[in-house]
This record gives C-alpha cells, structure tokens and sequence, in this order.
C-alpha cells in the first residue's frame, strides 16, 4: 500500500537567489526501492535541489512532498528516517571509523550496528584506523557508512564521487549498488553520467535549472532512434563527391570521412556495393551508436545555449 | 536517548577529539604551563604591589589560570567551531536527528571540564613548584567565578564565530583580540606597572573583570568570601551579550563554498 505512494513527489520547483534563478519549475517523482540519479553540469541546480529535499534550504515556489512530509516543516521523526551525505564534508579527523560511526549511532533511535555498516561500506580493515588517515574515498564511503547508521528509508549522495580516482571510484560505486538490495531509495546527484548509467534505475538530466530529459539510462534522449555515424578511409583517388551516399564529410582534412545517418543499414548497403563493384576496401569501416556521453552533452549543451 | 543522555554521549566524542588534537592540547593545556614556568622564571625573585605586597608567582598563578579559562572556553571553542563548520560538520550533523542545542551543549561541557582542568593543574604547580598557597576555604569563590567566566567565555567564543570567515582566520582574530587584552588586563604585567589609563581602558572588556573577580577569590588579602560581585556581574553581562549575538548570527553552514 505503501509502496504506491511516491517517496518524493516534486511539483513546479523553483528556487531563487536575488535575481539568479538556480531551480526553475522541476518535477520528480521518486518511487520506493529505487536509485534516482539526478544529473547534470555543475552549476545546473542539482545541489539547490537536493538541499530543498534534505530541508537544508526554503524554496521560492512549488510543491515538495519527502516520506509524505514537507522538508521545511520536517521535525525529528522525519531526520530518523532520512540519510544525507554533503557534497563535501570532512569527517573528524580525531575519530577512527568506528567511534565516527558510534557518534552518530547515538543520534538516532534504533541504530543499525556499527559492524553491519563496517561491512556495508567495506571498512572492516580501518575499523580503529583514525578518519584523518583514510583516502578520500575510504572517507567518503565512512560518509556513506554514518548516513546509514540510522537505518533510514531514503538516502541522499550529493556527488559521491567527484574528483576520486578510478578504484575509489568502483568501490563506492559497489557501495551503493549495494544500498539497493537493502531495499533504501537512493537519491543520487551526478555530474558523471557513467555514475548514473551504472547505478541508476532512472535519471533526470537537467540543465541551467530545468529538466532536459528523463526516463531509464537505457532509453535515455531517445538514444535508439538517433543517427548513426558510418565512418571509413576514402580509397586511394577518389573525392568524396564521388560516393554514393550524401553527406560524407572528413574529420581533421584527413582522409577519414565520416556521415551520420538515421538508417545505417541502407548507408552501409550502398557503401559497401559501391566499393565492392568499383575493386575498392573500404578500410577502418566503423558504425557508431551516440554514447549515452554523447547524448548527455547535446542534451546539457542545449540547455545552457 | 534524553536530551541529556545525549549530551553526554556528545560530550563523550569531543573530550576523545579533544585530547588527540595536538593544537588544542598544546593551545589549551600545554602553553599556560609554559607561560608560567616563564613568568616565573623570569620575575620569579621580584614582589607586586598589590594588597600589601605579594610574591610575583602569587600573582601569576591566577592570572595563568584565568588565561587557561579563556583559553579552554572562548579561544578553543571559537576555533574549533569555525573549523567544524568550515569541514561541514556542522551541517551534516543538522542532518540527523540531533537537536542543535545537544551540539553546543556537548561542547560548552567539553570546555567547562577542561577549564577546571586547568585550575587544577595550574593551582597544584604553583603550589608545588613555587609554594603559592591554595586557598581552599575560598573554593566556593574560586569555583563560582571560574563558572561564571567559563560560561560568559563560551558565549563570547561562539558569538565571534559569526565575525570569523574561514579557517585560516580563526587564529588570527581570536589572538588579535585576546593578547592585547591579556597585556592591558594585568594577565601578563602586574598591575602595578600598569599606568592607570591603561587599566581604565581595560576595563570596558570581560577579561579584566573577570581576572580582578578570579583574584580576589584565589588571594584572599582581603579575608572575605573572594566574591567580586560587581565583576562578576560585569562578566555576566558580556555573557549574555554573547549569547543574544549567538544566538542571532551563529551559522551552521560553511561560509566557503
């Protein structure tokens, strides 16, 4: 019965510093059980956002429903059952892991225990090592480990991520995918849309304030139905005005022509009878789909413009 | 938890924090202890002409102790406020369940301990090290001023938290404002060598009342209770004018970023 009602339902959002629009008119519905990426550039309202949900910040206008509460009303009950890890926040550099996750259990009502976290967020080895002595992704994943001591139903990572290596990267990754299988609903900001891909059940892009796309990483912008680009090395002697498909341009002025085309199949039919008729190989012949990167650029780009 | 199990729980985390920070153990504990070792090596054989006459270390005894209070609450809280608060902790920590006030509550305490740490500690040295009697029928006098300035020293800590910007900061304006006042207020020169003008100014801020009211209480010359019931309250007024400024500008936010 419960799970039919949204855990975040966001109507018309905005929010305004002076004349600066940050947030202008944004909808979300976050459903139960669900890892929500939020993506998009810096600067495009992701942190406004989650901080109205988190009730750190008023908004300016709309309607904002967290586990059924209004955030800028939300009373101790609601902190019980939230989670918040900060884009940035250095931890006590004074307390090891364990006493850091001790301290916070102690914030809250029923506490998960402080071995289960250790192992949730992989720290078991740096249990009694001090946090000022943990890289920053262990630090981070310490982060993680004191927003879920409290056993909340709705997690929020405001860019888990940035500026981590590869592995540290991975591991907090493995972190989180984790998170859904303890059945948390997981709001998540992201300027990486690899992040989103990976981890999310559903993303909203948005960009300058407004939302420029959503739907599932898979079926994201549409990506299924935009062109293709058909790209090979023109053969010894020939112009490109002398191919039998329009459009082929050269990357560099190099002697690799590339063309986007809405159906590959046809292009590389004719392409590929053209040469094999006239004696020629095609060489480097390569059809690219746009990479989720690719349409998350166009997407954020047009945005801003 | 109840609100005071939890402040205890609080309090619990910044005393372990506290003692393994090597600045504030050294800030706080250790450089009064160095002070006085220098004071009294260095004017240790000369007398102060104040109640009759007394022994230079009688004198620096509760002057250093009235330091290592202000130390303990406004100096340390101040700094490590603004660095909380700059890391973000202070933020994240309004993030859960815990009331606000159980925080500050948690540090004042942490503050107040140390404070009568330091009494302690200062008070047996001078005994031990250079004979400066403890007046123990004073305790009552001792104690409640030391609270009554511990107190009023916290809420000046956390009210000039709000006029610092940023970490780097900290130490900069909290010892502008302290050093010169230690040097007007008698803390680092008797009074006696003090032109009066000096001590007339000194008297428009806390430190000076609040080390003329630790004094009377720590040399009884004057053979009453050791309550300087006009300093005190002068110290308690700059309290409570901390806390009116504290609780209207105090941020839990980072200023950077």
């Amino acid at each position: 019965m419960e799970d039919s009602n949204p855990v975040i339902s966001v109507r018309g959002l905005q929010k305004s510093y002076g004349d600066v629009e940050a947030v202008r008119g944004i909808d979300l519905e976050v459903r139960r059980g669900e890892v929500f990426a939020f993506l998009g550039p810096n600067g495009a309202g992701k942190t406004t956002t989650v901080e109205i949900l988190e009730g750190y910040r008023k908004r300016s206008a709309g309607e904002v429903s967290v586990l059924g509460e209004d955030p800028e009303r939300a009373d101790r009950a609601w902190r019980e059952r939230i989670g918040v890890v900060l884009q940035s926040c250095r931890l006590d550099p004074y307390l090891t892991v364990r006493e850091s996750l001790d301290l916070y259990a102690g914030y809250y009502r029923a506490p998960r225990p402080a071995d289960d976290v250790l192992e949730l967020v992989g720290l078991e080895a740096k249990a009694d090592a001090r946090a000022g002595s943990l890289s920053g992704g262990q630090q981070r994943r310490l982060d993680v480990g004191m927003a879920l001591i409290g056993d909340p139903e709705l997690l929020f990572l405001d860019e888990p991520t940035t500026g981590f290596d590869p592995s540290a990267r991975r591991q907090t990754w493995e972190t989180i995918a984790g998170l859904r299988d303890l059945g948390k609903t997981v709001f998540l900001t992201t300027h990486y849309m690899d992040e989103a891909q990976r981890l999310a059940d559903r993303v909203t892009i948005i960009s300058a304030g407004t939302m420029v796309a959503g739907g599932t990483p898979e079926d994201l912008g549409d990506r299924e139905n935009r062109p293709a680009t058909v790209s090979f090395r023109l053969p010894e002697g020939v112009a490109t005005g002398e191919l039998p498909v329009d459009g082929a341009a050269s990357r560099n002025g190099g002697r690799t022509v590339s063309l986007d085309t809405s159906t590959p199949v046809a292009t590389l039919n004719e392409l590929t009878g053209w040469a094999l008729r006239r004696g020629f190989d095609l060489e480097g012949l390569e059809v690219t789909r746009p990479s989720l990167e690719d349409v998350y650029l166009s997407l954020t780009s047009e945005g801003t413009e | 938890m109840s609100g005071l199990a939890l402040v205890a729980h609080q309090f619990r985390y910044d005393q372990k924090a506290f003692w393994r920070n090597p600045a504030s153990v050294f800030f706080t504990v250790a450089f009064p202890v160095i002070l006085l070792l220098i004071f009294a090596t260095v004017f240790g054989d000369e007398t102060v002409d104040v109640g009759g006459g007394i022994e230079t270390t009688t004198y620096y005894v509760p002057a250093i102790i009235t330091l290592s209070v202000i130390s303990a609450t406004m100096q340390s809280l101040a700094m490590s406020l603004v660095i909380a608060r700059e890391d973000g902790r202070l933020k994240r920590g309004r993030g859960t369940p815990m009331p606000a006030w159980v925080f500050i509550a948690g540090r004042i305490g942490n503050s107040i301990v140390v404070a009568l740490l330091m009494l302690a500690l200062i008070a047996a040295l001078g005994r031990l090290a250079y004979g400066v009697p403890i007046p123990w029928e004073q305790l009552p006098a001792i104690v409640v001023t030391l609270m009554v300035g511990a107190a009023a020293f916290c809420c000046l800590g956390i009210a000039l938290t709000a006029a610092i910007p940023s970490q780097d900061a900290a130490a900069p304006i909290v010892n502008a404002l302290l050093l010169p006042l230690y040097f007007l207020s008698g803390v680092f020169i008797p009074d006696d060598q003090l032109p009066s003008g000096v001590i007339h100014f000194a008297d428009a801020f806390p430190v000076r009342h609040f080390f003329e009211a630790f004094f009377s209480a720590y040399v009884p010359a004057g053979g009453g209770a050791g309550f300087e019931w006009g300093n005190l309250a002068a110290v308690a007024a700059w309290g409570l004018a901390g806390l009116l400024l504290a609780t209207r500008y105090f941020r839990w936010t980072p200023r950077s970023g």
